[in-house]
């Protein structure tokens, strides 16, 4: 079952005290080509798992960031397909696991029960749909259960501690907490709700909790990796990658995990 | 009735939104259901119906267009006349309560032709909230008087220049501000569309339309109409007239998308005509949409029906054939607008001008003894420039 690297992943950080970390990158951006240079850098400069982001039209939980960096990737001609080709290719040099971040649309239109062959074959882990609550995921989470593919649920300061109940009991993987009400890449600071959200998930399952939304210095990770198990950055690294044009991206944001890899190690 | 418990229409509507909003639409629900058996919440909202907003709205026979159809009785369904101009305010009022029985301090909105935003912007200067209007880039620019008109209501107007820089667009900003400010915002969505409870809600504000109608008809000609005809952007004006008559199954009642400059062009909004299910803005339901699942860029002449979605309800009726859909072109709008100006003396909105030539076009094809219903859902002021640029015919 491939979402065991997941479950690999977590139980490495754990035995070795130390916290993870999660970088975001939208697939396709600039190219399949940079996505994977980037994976496999990212891999090597120590992140724990990676996200993959699909691109969509109308990504309406993002920031200005991810949506720039998608609209891009969907002008270079990028879908689904291409990407889980691009995972393929990734998943020859490298075990880290692999998650899919996508708007349900895209998964609809492509098939949801051929989506989650097609990426178990790819090697593709897990998949987090930013617009498919829980009350609407039991589809897709059972095609996952049935063939080893983690359907990774959101929990935020909203939820209220019957949702999170419910949430975290048909969590696979991990559970994604959003650090605050916003979109990503948000600079408004993490809610102050996050802590006690954080201990409702626990009481409720054992999976790791993954944190995410807003976090992009090492001096943020710092602070919040006590309640966590791992942070994902997303916004940060995908700016980062629009700055530093094809050529150098890879090499910064190998810097960027590094320096935020750090942070986690040492606390 | 439906929705179902879940929110869903046969296979359509649910709720797709990011997991943060999700507490707060089982709140709105609550307080939907609360308001909607209250009595003091029921005479408010009608107290304003008839005094602020104008209702009813008069049921009009149209007799100068009916001798240029040559065939079927016309009537127009006045909502271009009431307060603001367009039906949106009967929604908008409604929402507005509710926001304020849920204690929230600042509503927000998309606008596509800005008639929803002038809406949302006098409820908001009525009831003392703040004001937020999200609004296309192409909008701000084909519909400036609608803008001057928010920002004299106090509003704040927001140019969107993401995407199409359109309805949608304008929509996907405003769950973006909604999911930052939910603690105090209110979202008053203008259709039958975003997650349930809206489609329900804002179908049941709009009703008051289709149950004027339906007794305004009976009481002109005795008997029930044989066609209704709205046209269909997200739904509201059409969920809001066909309501009144989806439990008499002899009324036929005809949906008319836009279909800019010809389905084939590609370069069209005809959702139910065109499109396939899919989600968007929170909802399941018709969506044009590329074989990726990526969203089509659409076009209409009018940019209230400028939207590859469409209310869930409305693909539940098409599914099941209640609701037959059809469209007219920018230029079937365009030269319905000029004919009911120089027949009627009304200048319709280009939303309802699609309306307006398919009851033209249908009329002509019926016996003088039958009779049609066109929901003239909005006023045309916004749109002579419009007009004017396309030039004089």
């Amino acid at each position: 079952m491939s979402a065991e690297r997941i479950f690999h992943a977590f139980r490495r950080l754990r035995d070795r005290g130390e916290k993870g970390l999660i970088p975001f990158v939208t697939a396709g951006y600039p190219d399949l080509e940079t996505t994977e240079r980037l994976v496999l850098g990212m891999a090597e400069a120590g992140a724990d798992l990676v996200e993959l982001g699909v691109p969509f039209s109308d990504p309406l939980a993002d920031g200005p960031v991810i949506q720039r960096a998608s609209q891009a990737a969907l002008a270079g001609g990028v879908n689904l397909a291409g990407i889980l080709e691009l995972v393929a290719g990734v998943r020859g040099k490298t075990d880290i696991p692999l998650v899919l971040m996508s708007y349900y649309n895209p998964v609809l239109s492509f098939g949801p029960e051929a989506l989650v062959s097609a990426a178990v074959r790819a090697g593709v882990d897990g998949l987090i749909i930013p617009d498919l609550p829980v009350e609407e995921a039991g589809g897709l989470r059972n095609l996952g259960d049935a063939r080893g593919l983690a359907l990774i649920p959101l929990v935020a300061p909203t939820s209220t501690p019957r949702r999170i109940a419910t949430i975290a009991r048909q969590a696979r993987g991990f559970v994604y907490c959003v650090s605050l009400a916003g979109v990503t890449g948000s600079q408004r600071g993490y809610s102050e709700k996050l802590a006690g959200v954080i201990r409702t998930v626990r009481a409720h399952t054992d999976l790791p909790v993954a944190v995410g939304f807003g976090i992009a210095e090492p001096e943020q990770v710092r602070k919040l990796a006590p309640h966590a198990d791992a942070l994902i950055v997303g916004s940060a690294i995908v700016d980062r990658i629009s700055r530093a044009g094809e050529n150098e991206a890879v090499s910064v944001v190998k810097e960027v995990v590094l320096g935020l890899k750090r942070a986690l190690v040492k606390i | 009735m439906l929705p179902d418990e879940r929110g869903y229409f046969g296979a359509y509507g649910g709720r797709y939104v990011p997991e943060v909003l999700m507490s707060v639409l089982e709140e709105l629900l609550a307080a939907y259901l609360d308001a909607r058996s209250d009595h003091g919440f029921q005479e408010e909202f009608n107290q304003y119906l008839r005094h602020y907003v104008g209702r009813p709205s008069p049921l009009y026979f149209a007799a100068n267009l009916t001798r240029y159809a040559g065939g079927a009785r016309i009537y127009l369904k006045r909502e271009d006349l009431n307060h603001t101009g367009a039906h949106k305010i009967n929604n908008t009022l409604g929402q507005a309560l509710l926001a304020q029985r849920m204690g929230k301090r600042r509503l927000i909105a998309e606008t596509g032709a800005g008639q929803h935003g002038v809406a949302t912007a006098t409820a908001a200067a009525l009831l003392g909230f703040s004001c937020t209007i999200f609004m296309g880039a192409e909008d701000i620019r084909r519909q400036a008087p609608n803008v001057f008109r928010m920002r004299l209501l106090g509003a704040e107007v927001v140019e969107v220049s993401t995407g199409s820089k359109t309805l949608k667009d304008a929509m996907n900003e405003a769950i973006r501000d909604w999911v930052t400010n939910v603690e105090d915002t209110y979202y008053l969505i203008g259709s039958v569309a975003g997650p349930h409870p809206y489609p329900m809600l804002v179908r049941e504000f709009q009703a008051v339309i289709g149950r004027e109608t339906r007794q305004q008809i009976l009481q002109a000609t005795g008997r029930l109409p044989d066609y209704v005809v709205a046209c269909v952007g997200g739904g509201s004006n059409a969920m809001g007239i066909f309501s009144g008559f989806l439990a008499d199954r002899e009324v036929r009642l005809v949906g008319v998308e836009a279909g800019g400059l010809g389905p084939e062009t590609g370069r069209h909004a005809a959702t139910l005509s065109r499109g396939r299910p899919g989600v968007l803005h929170g909802s399941l339901s018709y969506l044009l949409q590329d074989e990726h699942g990526q969203v089509a860029p659409v076009h209409s002449v009018s940019a209230g029906l400028d939207y590859p979605g469409v209310g869930p309800e409305l693909s539940y009726l098409k599914d099941v054939a209640r609701v037959s859909f059809t469209t007219a072109g920018d230029e079937d709008a365009l030269d319905a607008f000029r004919l009911l100006g120089r027949t009627e003396g009304i200048l319709p909105a280009l939303e309802s001008a699609h309306a307006v030539a398919e009851a033209v076009r249908l009329a002509g094809t019926l016996p003088r003894a039958a009779t049609v219903v066109v929901n003239l859902s909005g006023r045309g002021d916004k749109d002579v420039e419009t007009v004017a640029r396309e030039g004089p015919q």
